[in-house]
C-alpha cells in the first residue's frame, strides 16, 4: 500500500516537469477582471495571434482583488484595479515595474490620462477605462433640470432615489454635495456626510450596485449615482434617460491594467498589455463595455454616437470639477465607521 | 479500538477546518500593532454594533415565531397522513432545497418587484427568510410527531380530553424536542445570514453578516471582523444554551412525561 502510494506521487511529481520540457509555447495568463468589463473575442484574437493561453476569471470589488493581490501564492498576471488600490498595490510593493520597450502601443493613450497622480510615470500601469460619477435620471419623472447632487435630498422623489452600495461613492458624493473634497481627512466632515445620508434615508428606496441598471431600464425609480459606463448603457436601452455630473463636483475614476509583482510571465503579460492597446482592439473594446477608453488612436475610429456622446467623452470642464480617489490609509475607518451608522440608522 | 482508527479522517478534519480557523479567528481578535490588545473586541461592543446585532436578533425572532406558526401544523397534517401521502408532501418540501438558495431569493425579488411594493423594506427580508428556512422547522417537528405512538391519543380520548385539551396536554409536550431543534435551526441561521438581506433589503436594513463581511473585505480589517464574530458565537452559544435547557427539562421529569 505504502509502495503503491510513493509510486503514485513520484508520478504526480514527474507530470509538471514533463510540462516544463515540452517548451515554451504553452504559456498561460492568469487575468483577473471585474464581471463583463472585456469583449471576449478579444482574448480569442491575442490566443489566435500570439500562442499565448489566457485563463480568465472575475471579482466583484477593489477589495476583493486586493486581497487575492496580496496573497503570497497569488497566481494572476494580469489585473484591473482602480486608481485608489494602485497607491495602496504601490506601497506595498506588490506591482511589476512594466518594460516600456513591450508596450510600443502606449503612445495610443490620451496623454490627459498618463502621469496620473495614482502612478507618476505609468510606471507600474496603462489607463484601461475611465469615467466619471453622476446622476442619472428619467426624464418622464423628473421634470426640474438636474445640475445638483441635492436633487437626491428632495422630499418629492422620496421612494425613487437609489444610493450606490459602497462606502467610498456614497460618502464621496455628499462630500462633494457639502462642498468638501471626496479625499478628506477630517472627522468633522465625513460627520457631516453621515448626517446628510442618515437625513436622506427616509427619501432612499435602496442601496444598490449592479441592480441600479435594471431598475434603472425598467422605470422603477426616478434618481441613481451611477458610473458613467452604465449609465450610457441605460441610456441605450431606455431613452427616457439621461445623465449628468453636477455641479459640485464628483469623482474621476480610471481602471488600470497592471501586472503583479509575482508574476512568472511579465514578458507575455507585456504583450496583453500592448495588445489592449492597439487602436482597433481598443475600439472594439470600447463599444463592447461602453465605457470610455483612454485610447484617443480608438476614440478616432469610434463611431459619432460614441464619440459626440458626453457621457463617453465628457467636456473637460466637467472633468476639471471631478477629483480622482486617493488611499485613505487608515482614515477609511472613518468613512466605515461612518457608513454603518448610516446602513444601520 | 477500531473504531479510533475510523475516527481519525473525522479529527484531522475538525483540527484542520474546525479549529485552525476558531484560532485564528481569536488571534486576529486579539493582536493588534502593538501585540494582545482588546481594542476590537470593545468596539465590537460598542453601541452601534450592537444595534445591528439587536436588529439581527429581532429579525431572526420574527423568522423562528413565523416558521413556527406556519411550520407546526404543517407537519402535525404530514403526520396525520397516509405515510405514501405525506412522504410525496414532504418531498415538495425538501425538493426546492436542492436548488441554490441564492436561486431562489433572486426570484422572490423578481416576484416582489412586479407585483408587490414591499421589495426592498424589511418585510420582504422577513418573507425571504422564512421562505428558506421554514423546512428546518417544519422536518424536525414532522419527525418527532411521526414517531408519536398513536395509543397515546387514543387514551387521551378514553380519559375524557377533547381535542384540544389532548393538543395542549399530550400532543405538544411530546413534540416540544422537535420544537426545539426546529428553533436551534431556524434561529441560527437566520441571525448569522447576510445574503438575503442583501438581496431582498437593497441595502436597507444592515444585519450582523453584513457587518462582519464589511469589516473584512471593505475595511480590510480582519482584527476587527474577528472580533465581530467572537460577539456573535458568544451569542449564538448561549442561545443553544439556552435551547438545550428547555430541551432538557422536556425531556427529563417535567413536562408531559410527567403526567403519566
Amino acid at each position: 500500500m505504502k509502495k503503491a502510494l510513493c509510486v503514485l506521487i513520484a508520478v504526480l511529481m514527474l507530470v509538471p516537469l514533463a510540462a516544463c520540457g515540452s517548451g515554451r509555447q504553452a504559456v498561460t495568463l492568469n487575468i483577473l477582471n471585474w464581471g463583463d468589463y472585456i469583449d471576449p473575442e478579444i482574448l480569442d484574437q491575442f490566443t489566435e495571434e500570439t500562442g499565448i493561453e489566457v485563463k480568465y476569471s472575475t471579482m466583484t470589488s477593489n477589495e476583493e482583488m486586493l486581497v487575492k493581490l496580496s496573497a503570497a501564492d497569488c497566481i494572476y498576471d494580469i489585473c484591473f484595479p482602480s486608481d485608489y488600490v494602485i497607491e495602496k498595490l504601490v506601497a506595498q510593493d506588490l506591482l511589476h515595474p512594466l518594460n516600456r520597450e513591450n508596450i510600443p502601443n502606449l503612445a495610443n493613450i490620451d496623454e490627459r490620462f498618463l502621469d496620473l497622480s495614482f502612478d507618476p510615470g505609468n510606471t507600474y500601469s496603462v489607463p484601461y477605462m475611465w469615467g466619471t460619477v453622476g446622476i442619472l435620471y428619467n426624464t418622464t419623472m423628473v421634470s426640474e433640470p438636474v445640475t445638483s447632487w441635492n436633487v437626491l435630498w428632495e422630499e418629492q422623489y422620496k421612494g425613487k432615489i437609489l444610493m450606490y452600495d459602497s462606502v467610498r461613492d456614497s460618502i464621496g458624493i455628499t462630500l462633494c454635495k457639502l462642498g468638501y473634497s471626496l479625499n478628506t481627512r477630517d472627522e468633522a466632515q465625513v460627520l457631516a456626510a453621515q448626517e446628510a445620508l442618515i437625513a436622506q434615508k427616509p427619501l432612499v428606496r435602496a442601496y444598490l450596485t449592479d441592480d441600479i441598471k435594471m431598475e434603472m431600464i425598467n422605470g422603477s425609480a426616478a434618481l441613481a449615482v451611477v458610473y458613467s459606463g452604465d449609465a450610457l448603457y441605460c441610456m441605450d436601452e431606455n431613452p427616457d434617460l439621461d445623465y449628468v455630473v453636477p455641479s459640485e463636483g464628483s469623482n474621476v475614476w480610471f481602471d488600470n491594467v497592471i501586472i503583479p509583482k509575482t508574476s512568472q510571465h511579465t514578458a507575455e503579460a507585456e504583450a496583453f498589455i500592448n495588445f489592449l492597446c492597439d487602436a482597433e482592439v481598443a475600439r472594439a473594446n470600447a463599444e463592447y463595455i461602453c465605457y470610455s477608453s483612454p485610447n484617443k488612436a480608438a476614440l478616432a475610429l469610434l463611431g459619432p454616437e460614441f464619440t459626440e456622446s458626453p457621457v463617453f467623452n465628457p467636456p473637460q470642464e466637467d472633468l476639471d470639477r471631478c477629483e480622482i480617489f486617493h488611499d485613505l490609509g487608515d482614515f477609511v475607518g472613518v468613512f466605515s465607521d461612518a457608513w454603518t451608522k448610516v446602513k444601520a440608522a | 479500538m477500531r473504531r479510533s482508527v475510523f475516527s481519525y479522517p473525522y479529527i484531522v478534519w475538525m483540527l484542520l477546518f474546525i479549529l485552525s480557523p476558531m484560532i485564528l479567528i481569536f488571534y486576529y481578535a486579539f493582536t493588534g500593532e502593538g501585540g494582545f490588545t482588546l481594542q476590537y473586541l470593545v468596539s465590537a461592543l460598542d453601541a452601534d454594533n450592537l444595534t445591528v446585532l439587536w436588529d439581527s436578533i429581532r429579525l431572526a425572532l420574527y423568522t423562528t415565531v413565523i416558521c413556527l406558526l406556519l411550520g407546526y401544523p404543517v407537519a402535525l397534517m404530514l403526520s396525520r397522513m397516509r405515510k405514501a401521502t405525506a412522504t410525496l408532501l414532504s418531498v415538495f418540501f425538501i425538493v426546492p432545497m436542492w436548488m441554490n438558495f441564492l436561486l431562489r431569493t433572486y426570484a422572490w425579488k423578481v416576484l416582489l418587484g412586479a407585483y408587490t411594493g414591499i421589495l426592498y423594506t424589511e418585510a420582504a427580508v422577513l418573507l425571504g427568510m422564512v421562505y428558506n428556512f421554514l423546512p428546518f422547522m417544519i422536518l424536525p417537528v414532522y419527525t418527532i410527531l411521526m414517531k408519536l405512538d398513536p395509543s397515546y391519543i387514543e387514551a387521551a380520548g378514553d380519559l375524557g380530553a377533547n381535542g384540544v385539551t389532548t393538543f395542549f396536554k399530550v400532543i405538544l409536550p411530546l413534540s416540544l424536542p422537535g420544537i426545539i431543534s426546529g428553533i436551534t435551526m431556524v434561529f441560527i441561521p437566520s441571525t448569522t445570514t447576510f445574503a438575503i438581506s442583501q438581496l431582498l433589503g437593497g441595502g436597507m436594513t444592515m444585519l450582523y453578516g453584513d457587518l462582519i463581511y464589511m469589516k473584512f473585505i471593505t475595511e480590510q480589517s480582519w482584527s476587527a471582523g474577528s472580533a465581530l464574530s467572537i460577539v456573535l458565537l458568544a451569542f449564538v452559544l448561549l442561545s443553544m444554551g439556552v435551547m438545550r435547557h428547555f430541551d432538557k427539562d422536556s425531556s427529563g421529569e417535567k413536562g408531559g412525561v410527567r403526567k403519566w
